[in-house]
């Protein structure tokens, strides 16, 4: 079989000729449907930007649905069987805009108009967001679409003036009625097979018979590699339908969330709880990106400079491995082996990942970049601090972006633990934290920032976080 | 005929209405280049073989190969071109070159019946080189005197004696980056060829005759054989006023040798990777004033790294050294210019054209020099504005002067400039670890092509049967709002609702020989011509009228009947001046002028007046009028990061009377954020090691070059276009807009480094890299905190 089903703008569509690398916004393009654009092909812009519905209730749990905005350059279509995409043609036409449209073409929000239909897309998302009071505006949820010609202040505007949409508003309606469920997909082309299964034993013996398949949960490192670099997968194993691992559950003594929910998801279902979490969530990439995201996505590519390992190594966290021989538990500060390889199998599958409680309670997350949003680290470090009285009884410091692999940073924990918490101790740790790692100089930034901001970072939560009075050392 | 500057007391034109595709944008509906390929049947796809070394010889091309893979239809090559294999203006950019230039030149191109295929085909051609030495950096090709095109000097006034009679003498240099235009939509073209062999390229260009005649020379074809369309862009900036044309050449070869549409399409990486930026520019100057902190002399030398080619190095280089006094006067002045050449992608116009480099070199003199001075940086600046009387170093009078201190005072007024300087200060003394900086800075920028022909236009309206208006003019559409403001024009001139008047795609076959749509004068030249031509037949409709009306009978005028210079136009009506009572309607006219045998269509043609310019001495008058505008910004540094937030910002900016207020606050604004890009975030970084990718564009993705998001919006942004500011000689009063703007965004460095200063002691020099990253600004702040404790080093 080489074709899928789903419905767009309202209408069920089928999809021939399906290939493990055909994108939705190359078919949505070749249908016709050109407002989507390829501005980046790597999911920075947003100018493809589309809505697809999905279960707004957790896991198993009764419920309407939700719209999203995915960057469409970064979906694969076949991992897209029985699904639902909106796209901006399906949200109004000249002579009946949609009133997001509206507000925007009134406002001067749209000048070469190219970036145009992802704004339109993302503030419709936003538009139809749940719990979003009428007068209220997350500015995150356009963290993702870039924009050359306004300077962005009109886009702004009319984001601001939206309003709730009206009862009778048919997008408004169709957030009551469920989400098409996931459908269970396996495609076999001469390019390559696609499978994806709903069963957790299913995917898991599909990895043990075929030693190589790619794993793909949110597809936005995947998509990626497949735009730009033209990787192409023989097969392909997409885990995002999995119950297993889409759960997010508070145990007495750890945290469980499941590997394949989107980050969006999780900083839903968090609400806040987790401080550090809560920090670093807003921070990672986009809204866009977020909503496709996944932890067992950052963790599998074991970029080096990935957001989550900085984060999960403070806070301690346990990678869940799952095979067919069983799960295995390993500590993520043990799980990167090297420059992009970890201790997972290939036969297993990042099922969770387990935080253990109670949250350190003092803790940050600093993200060294050029940009505020949807910027990659050039260092990240994450900061979990334990204190008895003002002793230091334990502390984990995450680091990304300063070795071959994420790296916790063990010279410098080891000199504070049983230390005063006091500005010596700060100064003295702040010394070891710049030369640990082996950072180098890249187009991000130099290798004697990257140092710099080690060192500094350290200060920094001192100053911000405990209130500590901090000194410097002269620059390097 | 009215004067070209007079508004009639009504009409479509200053009103603020929205992008005229504004419906078709937000919608989806809104077609650009690479939209109208999905339409086609047949259609083929073209990939670029490109190579993997910044300077080589193709030693062997062997393409048989990629024809072997399925889908796979032609691979292009030089031995397929028929006429010149020349992609440029100046005959020096190969179309399919044999010496590879720079890191990623194609070198030939595959056309398949998919992409993927066409990719696949790429990768099987044997392609071997011979590696050649290669030049990267500025620096490099100074060391080495590698150089191209002319070497001009601009000279007033004896800096030898200036630099005598100072009070202060500085010397410096200064380094700044280039800048992707990063227009969201890539370089795209779409070629067909029909049945009597004319070639039809649809291009997303800003200079659409130009792209029709290099598509001609490439295919050994008159201009009359080739026909380019430009429907709009998804953004130029600058970026497609020359690199467009050698893309519609490979389309258009492609169609002519298969006989099949062919599109081309460059993804990102390789608009990033193939396409030329806004140059780079290195300065050493030597700066005197007098004791009051007033200018007397100027010596400098810029260097721009034009890249592989010269396309528009030459022309942005003169505009440059016109901009170097930006708003202040310098009796003595003598600045050099030259052009690197450099293995890297062209450099080229963008937005601004080497306007933004000159005025960077002088902000940044006054920026460094203040402290040393004793002044506060908006007093120098303040102090040093030009006045009424005086004159360019290139000879031309500043006219309107005084706006540039009515900006100011006005600008310093709204923004509550002292009180929060006094903010600033005290937050400074309270927050170790956190400050704050204040910047004024001016605009002044000159408007005209320097290229004195290029400033004329031509249109083409139609006026049909039924009232309706169609008009075409020589300009292109790429986000600014020409097309928005050329209705409005077209409206008001005629006298009609703005819903009488549709406008059809730019085309070389409907108006010939046009100039770039560049140098912000797109309203200005396209909009004289349109005037020009509603105008002749407004007066043809008028003859018609008047007799129409006094035969009628219905005007009391007596029995003279009324004069055509008594008839009026307006909301679609035509009536006696002082009788709007007695009128007909437009529709009416145009039908009785019809059966009256009245041509109802004109040519409309503009050619800017009085202007004069000696390239070899750079003296003389090559700009119809100046720009003006302040902006004030606000920062707050972090000092353990360098990272920083823009707080607010207000701009003060004169368009003129202007045409169009929402199309022109949105090239303000939009201006602004994409000039404090460049200044602050914008950062293309090249391989410049001795390694095998030497050469090679480490940011070429969307991923690794950072423009400005929604985090980089100014938390408070003010905005004013300046009130009672007609321009005399400009179409209904207006002033050009698309570039000015962008150098509003100067105020956000100088404020960036007033803060890394603050951490310093008092009278810190802050030294900032350009583009100022929360890196670079890190350096500025930790030199100035080094120096607080080591007040020895400060004194350097």
């Amino acid at each position: 079989m080489d074709r899928i089903s789903l419905i767009v703008n309202g209408a069920e569509r089928e999809a021939r000729g399906v290939l493990p690398h055909t994108t939705l916004l190359g078919w949505l393009r070749d249908q016709g449907l050109t407002g989507s654009k390829e501005g980046c092909a790597e999911g920075e812009c947003g100018a493809c930007a589309v809505l697809v519905a999905r279960p707004a209730g957790a896991e198993g749990e009764e419920g309407g649905t939700r719209l999203e905005a995915l960057n469409s350059c970064l979906v694969l279509l076949a991992g897209l069987n029985g699904g639902e995409v909106v796209t901006a043609e399906g949200l109004g036409a000249p002579g009946h805009l949609h009133p997001v449209q509206r507000q925007l073409a009134v406002r001067g929000g749209s000048q070469c108009g190219y970036c145009t239909p992802g704004f339109v897309v993302s503030l419709a998302a936003e538009y139809y967001r749940e719990d979003r009071e009428a007068a209220d505006f997350d500015i995150h949820a356009l963290s993702g679409n870039l924009c050359r010609c306004t300077g962005y202040r009109p886009i702004e505007d009319a984001a601001r003036a939206l309003g709730a949409p009206a009862p009778d508003d048919a997008l408004a309606q169709r957030r009551q009625q469920p989400a098409p469920p996931p459908q269970p997909t396996h495609l076999r082309t001469p390019q390559g097979d696609f499978h994806r299964p709903l069963a957790l034993s299913e995917a898991l013996d599909l990895l043990a018979e075929q030693p190589g398949a790619r794993i793909l949960a949110g597809g936005t490192d995947w998509g990626v590699e497949v735009n730009l670099r033209h990787a192409r997968a023989g097969v392909t194993v997409a885990v995002d339908g999995l119950p297993e691992l889409r759960t997010l559950a508070w145990h007495g003594d750890s945290l469980e969330i499941g590997a394949a929910l989107s980050l969006s998801e999780i900083e839903r279902r968090l609400a806040g709880e987790a401080p550090l979490l809560a920090e670093w969530l807003p921070l990672f990439a986009s809204r866009l990106i977020r909503n496709s995201a996944t932890l067992g996505g950052n963790l599998g590519t074991a970029s080096p400079v990935g957001d989550s390992p900085p984060v999960l190594l403070a806070l301690g966290a346990r990678v869940v491995l799952a095979s067919r021989a069983g799960e295995r538990e390993v500590p993520l500060s043990e799980y990167f082996t090297g420059y992009r390889r970890t201790l997972r199998r290939e036969d297993e599958l990042i099922r969770a990942v387990r935080i253990p409680l109670p949250l350190a309670p003092l803790s940050g997350f600093y993200k060294i970049a050029k940009r505020r949003f949807d910027d990659i680290s050039s260092v990240a470090v994450a900061v979990a601090l334990y204190l008895e009285g003002d002793v230091v009884r334990s502390v984990r410091i995450g680091l990304g972006g300063v070795a071959a692999t994420p790296l916790r940073a063990r010279a410098t924990e080891e000199a504070l633990v049983g230390r005063p918490w006091n500005a010596r101790t700060v100064r003295e740790a702040a010394r070891v934290l710049r030369g640990e790692g082996t950072p180098l100089d890249d187009h991000r930034a130099s290798a004697a920032y990257r140092a710099a901001m080690l060192e500094q970072t350290l200060l920094k939560f001192a100053f911000e976080k405990t209130g500590l009075e901090v000194t410097y050392d002269q620059p390097a | 005929m009215t004067s070209l500057h007079e508004r009639p007391p009504a009409g479509a034109v200053g009103e603020a209405i929205a992008h005229e595709s504004a419906e078709a944008h937000v919608t989806g509906h809104a077609l650009y280049t690479d939209d109208l390929g999905v339409r086609l049947q047949n259609l083929l796809h073209a990939w670029p073989l490109q190579a993997p070394h910044a300077h080589a010889r193709v030693t062997r091309l062997h393409v048989a190969p990629a024809l072997a893979v399925p889908g796979v239809v032609w691979v292009l090559t030089a031995q397929d071109v028929p006429g010149v294999n020349d992609a440029g203006v100046k005959h020096d950019e190969p179309l399919f070159p044999g010496e590879v230039m720079y890191h990623g030149h194609a070198v030939c191109w595959v056309l398949a019946e998919s992409l993927e295929a066409a990719r696949l085909g790429a990768e099987q051609i044997e392609v071997e080189y011979e590696v050649l030495p290669a030049l990267v950096t500025l620096e490099e090709a100074i060391a080495a005197g590698s150089f191209q095109g002319t070497q001009p000097t601009l000279r007033r006034g004896d800096v030898e004696a200036g630099f005598a009679g100072a009070a202060h003498v500085f010397t410096g240099e200064f380094e700044m980056g280039g800048q992707e235009h990063f227009y969201l939509e890539t370089n795209a073209a779409l070629a067909t060829v029909d049945e009597a062999g004319q070639v039809f390229v649809q291009s997303s260009t800003q200079h659409p005759t130009e792209t029709q005649e290099i598509v001609a020379h490439v295919l050994g074809l008159p201009s009359h054989a080739v026909t380019v369309q430009c429907l709009r862009m998804g953004g130029g900036f600058g970026g497609k006023e020359m690199q467009p044309h050698g893309y519609a050449a490979v389309a258009a070869l492609g169609a002519v040798r298969t006989g099949r549409p062919v599109r081309l399409r460059l993804n990102r990486q390789q608009d990033l990777t193939l396409t030329g930026k806004r140059h780079p520019f290195h300065a050493s100057w030597k700066v005197g004033f007098d004791e009051d902190g007033r200018l007397l002399a100027l010596q400098a030398t810029l260097t721009s790294d034009g890249g592989w080619s010269l396309d528009l190095s030459e022309p942005v280089l003169a505009r440059a050294l016109c901009h170097i006094d930006n708003a202040y006067f310098i009796p003595h002045v003598e600045v050099h210019g030259r052009i690197a050449r450099t293995n890297k992608t062209s450099q080229t116009a963008f937005r601004g054209f080497g306007g933004p480099q000159g005025m960077l070199v002088i902000e940044d003199i006054l920026g460094r020099c203040a402290p040393s001075l004793g002044l506060d940086a908006h007093e120098l600046r303040r102090r040093n504005l030009y006045r009424p009387g005086e004159s360019t170093p290139y000879g031309q009078p500043v006219r309107h002067a005084e706006r540039l201190e009515d900006l100011w005072t006005t600008l310093l007024e709204r923004s509550s400039f002292a009180a929060r300087a006094e903010e600033v200060r005290a937050f400074n003394a309270a927050h170790p670890h956190t400050k704050r900086g204040l910047a004024i800075t001016p605009v002044k920028f000159g408007i005209s092509f320097n290229f004195t022909a290029y400033n004329q236009a031509g249109a083409l309206v139609h006026v049909y049967k039924d009232g309706s208006v169609l008009i075409n003019h020589g300009g292109t559409e790429m986000g600014q709002g020409l097309h928005t403001k050329m209705l409005q024009v077209a409206a008001t001139a005629l006298g009609v609702p703005l819903a009488c008047v549709r406008l059809a795609p730019t085309r070389t076959d409907k108006v010939p020989n046009t100039s770039a749509t560049a140098a912000s004068s797109g309203a200005d030249l396209n909009g004289g011509a349109i005037k020009d031509a509603c105008e002749q037949i407004k007066a043809r409709l008028a003859e018609v009228a008047a007799g129409a009306l006094s035969r009628q009978g219905k005007a009391k005028v007596g029995t003279l009947g009324i004069h055509p210079d008594d008839v009026r136009f307006e909301h679609g009506r035509v009536f006696p001046v002082g009788h709007p009572e007695l009128g007909l309607e437009f529709r009416q006219v145009v039908h009785d002028a019809y059966h009256l045998r009245t041509q109802l269509w004109a040519a409309g043609y503009y050619r800017t007046p009085g202007l004069h310019w000696d390239r070899e001495r750079m003296q003389g008058e090559p700009f119809k009028y100046f720009s003006y505008g302040a902006s004030v910004s606000e920062v707050e540094v972090d000092g353990f990061t360098g990272a920083y937030r823009l707080r607010r910002v207000d701009l003060l900016h004169d368009v003129g009377d202007s045409l169009s207020p929402l199309i022109d606050l949105g090239q303000v604004e939009g201006g602004f954020v994409q000039g404090a890009g460049w200044l602050t975030l914008e950062d293309l970084r090249w391989d410049t090691s001795a390694g095998p990718n030497r050469g090679r564009l480490a940011t070429q993705a969307a991923s690794t070059y950072k423009l400005p998001s929604f985090s980089e919006v100014p938390e408070v942004f003010n905005v004013a276009l300046l009130e009672r500011a007609t321009e005399s000689g400009v179409v209904y009063g207006s002033k050009a807009v698309g570039e000015p703007p962008l150098m509003l965004a100067i105020s956000v460095r100088e404020a960036l480094r007033q803060a890394a200063a603050a951490f310093g002691p008092p009278g810190h020099v802050s030294d900032l890299a350009s583009p100022a990253t929360p890196e670079a600004v890190f350096w500025a702040l930790s030199a100035a905190r080094w120096a607080r404790v080591n007040p020895e080093v400060a004194a350097d």
